[in-house]
């Protein structure tokens, strides 16, 4: 037996996104007739307007809550789908849209600076991450997100298996790969040491340190990290706004960035 | 047979040796700079080299220098070590292919002849980290092939160090500077800066290496050259960077595995492996299984891995060792200690690498002596009192 009896069926959702990791999706040229044979692919409004109503056996959620109205949506998708998979830093921590939730400031106030006319624009004062909403059954991280994982998840889906994807250190991808350590050997900050593999390490390999893109590491010991950057240089300001970004408010990059306010 | 004399290469020579190499279907691989580091890659002529270069090692600093002479090998160990060709850090191990009828039928993955290659540039204490890893694939009935068919078609040149590093300890854990002929090599360099010349000591240590000796265009060493050669380790041997406590060390960690200094370590360590990736002698991995989308096609991957992830101790239930204090430990205690009674040796050659590599400068030479310190320690009220073996993470 090859397949499953029954195909499964597949949807892709976006709330509050650049639409980047649902297009890692697309960008699986090679693999995307294979993965439209193994699995029904029945919502993907990146790709088509063509759409099937639920239940939806996975479902791939990109973005975060950040509207009223997709604060219910998200709701009616979970009650939809047997298998919910969060994509990208978005969807898993709130995305770069996540830092408005650090401001005292109103958010209508940034709305009015923003938009010509802010009075159609209906938003919450956070972005916050699906898993605050509904349960997820698997985070994928990265901003974006790694096609080959996103392969990866959907094999395992499909096969009924765990999927490889390490929660360790980029650190352990950067040695794998053969790079010189950057923050050893030139001074340059990294955040390799408690960021979540899944990138391969590419900004080290072309000698730039890691901006953390995918989050937060099983066991990040960001205070120590922080010490060794303010050693090699950095403000604190530096130090703040390097664990602020995509992924600054999973709640390790969120608290200590908290301490270099 | 008997091993020829030890003779003298001149510097402008140095070539030959490439050549005669080359000749018998070696690629020669060694140390070149990439990336502001000096790393393991392929070597073409003695150009390719450091050639002049140094490097400034400290606890998570490494930083390339320039010396004032033009030595070839005039540095310590980089982020490399050779184990990336002996064990590579990710191999195939197997395919399983589901045909028509349903049967299963596997392929082995690592089919191919390796590479004969030859190392050049091996420091003492690396010397001992790979007949540390042959005891480890090799040493008991159950052989690791992939690493046994690589190992045997190795060509070893060794060096001798002219220039401690400043994370090496090899003095204090008995494995150099000077290549000795307890461990397996082919042959050996020191290098010799002179006022009268640059030039190479070499001496053979196989029939492979003796042979290709004859070949080099060398002149006999004289006792006053062999005096020489060895000055210059003696001047390494008193550099050292570092230094491990050497007495009863393992017997000291596996009593103080309650010290309060693993909780003051694990503070500042980030669990990111490093330390783990550059040791020579760390051996760990774990296999990756992929399918692809038919699931009729499978693959098995082993790759590194290291005591520092959560996975590594992953038992149904949950990860063993979860707190960094616990991970720190049971490295370091391996290393130091329990590696005695499982291969007969220390788990370190003290190549300082993990030292040099921890992003946060974690120094297990420093970390070890606090152990060893008085206060706190149970060896220093208690030392009859049996190991205590608390697994408790
Ligand atoms: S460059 Fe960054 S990711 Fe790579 S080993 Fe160094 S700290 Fe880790
Ligand atoms: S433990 Fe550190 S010093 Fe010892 S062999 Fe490994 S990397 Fe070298
Ligand atoms: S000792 Fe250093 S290199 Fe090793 S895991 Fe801890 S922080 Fe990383």
């Amino acid at each position: 037996m090859s397949s499953p009896p029954t195909k499964k069926r597949l949807a892709v959702w976006k709330f509050a996104s650049c639409d980047g990791c649902q297009l890692s999706l697309l960008d699986c040229e090679d693999e995307l007739l294979a993965v439209g044979e193994a699995i029904d692919i029945v919502n993907f409004p990146e790709a088509t307007r063509y759409f099937e109503p639920g239940p939806y056996d996975l479902s791939l959620v990109e973005g975060s809550v950040t509207t009223p109205h997709d604060a219910e949506r998200i709701q009616q998708v979970r009650r939809e789908s047997k298998f919910l998979v969060t994509i990208g830093a978005c969807a898993t921590a709130g995305g770069i849209q996540a830092l408005r939730n650090f401001r005292d400031a109103d958010v209508a106030e940034m709305a009015s600076v923003v938009y010509a006319s802010p009075e159609y624009v209906s938003t919450l004062e956070t972005s916050t991450a699906i898993s605050d909403h509904v349960a997820v059954d698997f985070e994928l991280r990265g901003c974006p997100i790694n096609k080959k994982q996103l392969l990866e998840v959907i094999l395992a889906f499909l096969h009924r298996r765990k999927p490889t994807v390490s929660h360790h250190s980029v650190c352990v991808e950067c040695k794998l790969r053969g790079n010189v350590c950057v923050m050893t050997a030139h001074g340059t900050p990294c955040l390799g040491p408690v960021t979540h593999a899944g990138c391969g390490a590419i900004c080290p390999a072309y000698d730039r340190g890691c901006y953390g893109c995918f989050g937060p590491m099983e066991t990040p010991n960001t205070a120590s990290l922080a010490r060794q950057w303010k050693a090699l240089g950095a403000s604190d300001d530096e130090v703040k706004r390097a664990y602020r970004s995509f992924n600054g408010y999973a709640e390790a990059f969120r608290t200590e960035s908290e301490k270099h306010e | 047979m008997k091993l020829p004399q030890s003779a003298l290469l001149e510097r402008a020579s140095f070539d030959t040796l490439l050549d005669a190499l080359r000749r018998r279907g070696f690629k020669v691989v060694g140390p070149v700079i990439q990336d502001e580091a000096i790393v393991y890659d392929t070597v073409t002529a003695s150009a390719d080299l450091p050639v002049g270069w140094t490097d400034e090692q400290d606890g998570g600093h490494y930083r390339l220098k320039r010396r004032k002479d033009e030595a070839l090998f005039g540095y310590a160990v980089g982020p490399h070590s050779w184990k990336k060709y002996l064990h590579p850090a990710n191999l195939k191990l197997w395919d399983a292919t589901r045909d028509a009828g349903a049967a299963l039928r596997f392929e082995e993955g690592d089919t191919e002849k390796p590479p004969k290659l030859a190392f050049l540039g091996v420091r003492s204490c690396e010397l001992r980290a790979i007949a540390i890893q042959d005891k480890v694939f090799m040493g008991s009935a159950f052989t690791d092939e992939h690493y046994r068919k690589r190992r045997e078609r190795i060509f070893t040149i060794a060096v001798n160090c002219g220039t401690a590093g400043g994370t090496c300890f090899c003095v204090s854990m008995k494995t150099g500077p000077k290549v000795t002929g307890d461990v397996a090599f082919d042959l050996a360099l020191t290098e010799l800066l002179e006022e009268s010349g640059h030039y190479f000591l070499i001496t053979a240590g196989s029939e492979a290496g003796a042979e290709i000796l004859k070949e080099l265009p060398t002149r006999p060493a004289t006792p006053e050259d062999l005096a020489t050669a060895d000055a210059v380790v003696d001047r390494t041997a008193q550099n050292m960077g570092r230094e491990m406590p050497a007495e009863g060390l393992p017997k000291v960690l596996l009593e103080n595995l309650e010290h309060p200094r693993w909780d003051d370590v694990a503070e500042r360590c980030l669990s990111c492996a490093n330390c783990t990736m550059a040791c020579p002698t760390c051996f760990c991995t774990t296999v990756e299984d992929t399918t692809d989308l038919t699931g009729d096609h499978a693959e098995r991957w082993r790759r590194w891995d290291s005591c520092f992830t959560l996975d590594f101790t992953y038992m149904h239930g949950g990860s063993v060792q979860q707190s960094a204090r616990s991970r720190y430990r049971q490295w370091m205690t391996h290393k130091l200690a329990t590696w005695h009674e499982q291969f007969g040796s220390s788990g370190c050659v003290g190549c300082g690498r993990c030292i040099t590599w921890c992003p946060v400068g974690i120094d297990l030479t420093e970390e070890a002596a606090a152990i060893c310190t008085v206060e706190n320690s149970n060896t220093a009220t208690n030392i009859s009192e049996p190991a205590s073996r608390d697994p408790s993470p």
